[in-house]
């Protein structure tokens, strides 16, 4: 790397100049997406657990889809736009993104290590498919590990959400589809300890 | 039963809810010091071997190096039980050990420095297993363990601590049984409980002896106790807890670390944070203790037990700091669950050159019980016995009693569990589902379903000491004084429900301080299960002790007596005129407050019950176990929240517990000692895509606890599902499986599709190979396939290949 190169990096809705070189302040070309996220713009949100694309925990949105940010380089997102779970409430009331306030009311988390990554995932899928089935959102979720067992009130809080966003969208905005038929089966049967639900 | 309360056993938002869901929880990662530095670990690649050399003069001219220190550098503090384990040393003792400590200004130069440190090693015979340390004229890992076996009892549980189960008479027992069983069964694929959160924590070393920590632990001023003794008392010692991203008892033992990155603080003269890489956390963390037993075990044929015998192998690793204490409880539990007036249990721990063994969920119970219920379930199945009515028959009842871990006799004065049990049985459709041992519950093609049944138990909700203050604020406001940090069971929302139910105050007037050491009285923290009675109990008593404090100085300004007065948000008035109603600052004054003070004692005489019962479907073809139901059966008490006790028990699958049945195991290279699967691809853990249908069925029968009648039940969870599994797979495949975990291999070893060899697995399960010693002929299909194989030869290297 010689002379002042520069990168753009939009997160959150905020555009970052970022300078690559080695020095402390700067973008090192060898740094992760995650690294840079949480060390330099101190978006601590972003969790990191295995660092080797395994667990799901720093999981981020890049330009709308869903990566893992310990496995990407910072060089490599020049230009992009980066949404962490920081970026997911309302910027102008700062009311909480249905999905998060679904994964509140369902207590859709123990430890919340891994809570980020789940709900960043749990976005991408929404965005990309506002009706997923149940074996949709397993399959979106499949790779964010989470060690506590929450994963039977995530998947409770995320349809909830799902739903929630449905309701709050003008008429024919989203969601066009009705979920089909036979995927309704859930794997969870509510225990009689959730009794007020 | 908790109709008249105001928040107890309501879903109420976690005190938590919204920092988590914003990513504004602060986690040990998240936090920065000013100067920090950062650590990183030299290891080892050798399983035992002595340091010859170090040369670290590269490491330490690297720019941006502040310390590299060596076994030369470092103080003499030391953990263990006994005191055997340095920060660091000049032997190796398992490969992962540390070598060497690095502090530098970033993690990339620190891990550059660690490359450049070069280390010669003479490499010492290892020993890998507990058959090879025990063996005559075995190499031995520390002079403190003479034939590799460490010193039974803990100084933690006094004096008599529990080290074996004896009393009356086994060969009496044995003589009157119908039937007597025999058998090897080991629960010694080491499972990693793996929280989320790597384990790390900073410290801040200031002269001439202070140590401030900020540690991620489930229980942060035990952490200051634990490691007050460490330092070798000369150090005080503050440690500041926050959030934990998961613990499952494991975080409690990272004292090592701490030592580490106290030494890097002390040279250097600056905060040092010292995280663990995944890689570390699998293969030089913690994990959970082997366990093997050859027992014996004699029945009546309405399941009475007799007798029970048994030599009690544990596995510790290279070393131990509370196995004895897992020792203890273990031995305690086992009573819970089989009654017997005639016992004759030994335990003996063993050290090997592997990751020492720490606490997980489970603490020594899961471990024996795993190893011995599939010997007591050949006693059943000689005399055709339903494990689910032997189970409710056994289980302890009000009366009965119990040797716990201090070696002392308690009775037992609890409520008894049969509803509860009866309730789960219901739910999962048992007795529809039990077609008889060793018969599937349906047959379908190459797919055999099966069901299983277990239950566990722990006195331990009443254990050690909590205390806890409760301050009232003029404005109608109270702060909780306690160490309890959140690790993931909701515990310290927990202690404001039940503090705002006393006082009658919103939920949002009652908060918690951080578990800083400075600011907070003792607290033991929440384990095996003890948040909700030791903890509560303790908070709860300082917000009674607050109010009484509250109400006998409104007393003269209200003109009653105390007892006339009660008190709800934030006014006091007259029981029978609340009209009269004056406001807390009426009382206390602009200036000041009421501190209530609470404390909870240990009290051995109650104990929790989990029983799950599961349904396997086996596919013959491809071995594939397939978990397809669980039900968890327990009685709380009072339920304190809801969607918190739901989630403690659905973990009953992850951090070690069932799935350590199913596919989770510590896989070492039996050459090398290396462990094999340290990353999360290689080691199996249950994601998102494979759920089982999950039920949990809670009963609420007052508990004679505190005054909200409730017990906790959640470190329990985990332990009743793995032999529940076991004995499933079992009764689907018509034949005895005897390994942990049921992979695709052993379940077609097992099947003759693929060749039989040695015993094999992480934790080198050795098969139940005894049969019934009464009309064996029944127990004729015991030890097929994987079976009949306790030679004590490992094949390591077919582990390789997996």
């Amino acid at each position: 790397m010689q002379g002042a190169s520069q990168i753009r990096l939009t997160v959150n809705r905020r555009t970052h100049v970022l300078t690559v070189g080695h020095a402390a302040a700067d973008v090192d070309p060898a740094d992760t997406l995650a690294h840079t996220l949480r060390h330099v713009l101190g978006l601590t949100g972003t969790k990191v657990s295995c660092d080797r694309g395994a667990c799901g925990m720093c999981t981020v949105l890049l330009d709308g889809r869903a990566v893992l940010s310990c496995t990407l380089l910072t060089v490599e997102c020049d230009g992009c736009s980066v949404v962490t779970v920081e970026g997911l409430v309302d910027p102008q009331t700062g009311a909480l993104h249905p999905l998060q306030q679904s994964f509140v009311d369902h207590t859709a988390f123990q430890c919340g290590f891994c809570t980020p990554g789940i709900l960043m995932s749990a976005k991408a899928l929404l965005d990309e498919n506002p009706v997923p089935t149940l074996a949709e959102v397993q399959e979106a979720l499949a790779g964010n590990h989470c060690r506590c067992i929450t994963h039977y009130h995530v998947l409770e809080a995320v349809q909830d959400a799902a739903g929630r966003i449905r309701e709050a969208a003008p008429a024919g905005a989203v969601g066009t589809t009705e979920p089909s038929a036979g995927d309704a089966a859930p794997p969870v049967a509510p225990g009689t300890a959730g009794k007020t639900g | 039963m908790a109709t008249n309360y105001r928040h107890i056993g309501k879903a109420t938002e976690r005190a938590d809810a919204r920092d988590i869901v914003t990513g504004r929880t602060r986690y040990l990662s998240d936090l920065e010091v000013p100067r920090m530095l950062y650590g990183r670990v030299l290891r080892s690649p050798h399983a035992h071997a002595h340091i010859v050399s170090i040369d670290v003069s590269a490491a330490r001219a690297l720019p941006g190096v502040e310390a590299v220190l060596t076994h030369a550098d470092v103080p003499d503090w030391r953990v263990g039980t006994p005191r055997t384990v340095r920060v660091l040393d000049s032997t190796v003792r398992f490969a992962g050990d540390s070598v060497a400590l690095v502090a530098a200004t970033t993690e990339a130069v620190a891990e550059r420095a660690l490359e450049l440190i070069e280390v010669e090693y003479e490499p010492l015979p290892a020993v890998l297993t507990m058959d090879e340390a025990l063996a005559p004229g075995a190499p031995e890992i520390f002079p403190e363990a003479p034939g590799n076996v460490v010193s039974p009892g803990t100084p933690w549980f006094g004096p008599e601590c529990l080290v074996n189960v004896q009393m009356g008479d086994v060969e009496r027992g044995f003589s009157e049984a119908d039937a007597v069983a025999e058998g090897v069964c080991g629960y010694e694929n080491i499972p990693n409980p793996l929280p989320a959160e790597p384990p790390g924590v900073i410290a801040h070393w200031e002269e001439p002896n202070k140590a401030t920590l900020w540690v991620s632990s489930q229980a942060a001023y035990q952490d200051k106790v634990v490691l007050f003794f460490a330092f070798g008392r000369q150090v005080d010692v503050r440690t500041i807890g926050g959030p934990c991203g998961g613990s499952f008892g494991s975080k409690l033992m990272s004292v090592q670390l701490v030592l580490q990155a106290t030494a890097l603080s002390r040279a250097t003269g600056r905060p040092v944070r010292l995280v663990m890489t995944k890689e570390e956390h699998m293969a030089a963390f913690v994990l959970r203790i082997g366990s093997r037993i050859t027992a014996k075990v004699g029945m009546k044929r309405d399941g009475t037990v007799t007798a029970v015998a048994g030599d009690w192998l544990v596995d510790t690793g290279y070393y131990s700091m509370t196995t004895q204490a897992q020792v203890a409880v273990g031995c305690g539990e086992a009573q819970l669950v089989v009654r017997s007036p005639n016992w004759d249990l030994r335990s003996t721990i063993v050290c090997t050159n592997r990751t020492a063994s720490g606490i997980v969920r489970g603490f020594g119970g899961q471990e024996l019980k795993c190893s011995i219920l599939p010997v007591v379930s050949r006693a059943m199945a000689e005399l055709d016995i339903d494990p689910f009515d032997f189970f409710k028959k056994n289980y302890v009842k009000p009366g009965d009693g119990y040797y716990w871990r201090d070696g002392q006799w308690y009775t037992y004065r609890g409520i008894d569990y049969t509803a509860a049990m009866d309730a789960g049985a219901a739910a999962f459709g048992w007795k529809e589902r039990w077609r008889g041992w060793l018969q599937p519950s349906a047959v379908d093609g190459t797919v055999r379903t099966g069901v299983g049944v277990g239950v566990h138990g722990n006195v331990d909700i009443g254990e050690s000491v909590s205390e806890a203050w409760v301050r009232l604020d003029p404005h109608g406001a109270a702060v909780i004084y306690s160490a309890a940090s959140e690790h993931g069971t909701g515990q310290p929302s927990n202690l404001i429900k039940m503090v705002a139910e006393v006082l009658q105050l919103p939920l949002d007037k009652v908060t918690i301080t951080p578990a800083d050491s400075a600011i907070t009285p003792f607290e033991f923290g929440p384990v095996g299960s003890r948040g909700t009675w030791a903890m509560g109990g303790a908070s709860i008593a300082a917000a009674e002790d607050a109010r009484r404090k509250l109400l006998e100085r409104a007393a003269p300004i209200l003109g009653r007596d105390p007892s006339d007065l009660d008190t709800r948000d934030g006014l006091v008035f007259p029981a029978d005129s609340p009209e009269n109603a004056i406001r807390w600052n009426a009382v206390i004054g602009r200036e000041g407050s009421v501190m209530g003070e609470g404390r909870f004692d240990p009290d051995f005489t109650l104990a929790n019950c989990m029983m799950t019962f599961v349904e396997v479907a086996v596919d013959t073809d491809t071995g594939k176990v397939d978990l397809r139901r669980v039900v968890n059966a327990t009685d709380a008490g009072t339920i304190i929240d809801p969607p918190g006790l739901e989630n403690q028990l659905n973990g009953s699958l992850g951090s070690a517990g069932i799935d350590s049945a199913l596919f989770e195991e510590t896989v070492y290279d039996h050459a090398s000692g290396r462990v094999l699967n340290a990353n999360m691809i290689d080691y199996k853990w249950r994601t998102f895509a494979q759920l089982p249908e999950m039920k949990n069925v809670v009963l609420e029968t007052p508990v004679d606890s505190h005054r909200f009648h409730a017990i906790g039940v959640g470190e329990v969870a985990t332990a009743p599902g793995p032999s529940a599994v076991l004995m499933a797979v079992s009764n689907a495949l018509g034949m005895w499986m005897d390994e942990y975990p049921v992979t695709p291999d052993r379940v077609l070893r097992a099947l003759g599709s693929v060749p039989a060899r040695g015993r094999q697995g992480g934790g080198h399960a050795a098969p139940v190979s005894g049969a019934a010693t009464d009309g064996a002929a029944t127990d004729g299909a015991a030890t097929d396939g994987a079976g009949s194989c306790g030679d004590g030869h490992d094949d390591r290297a077919a582990d390789a290949d997996r």
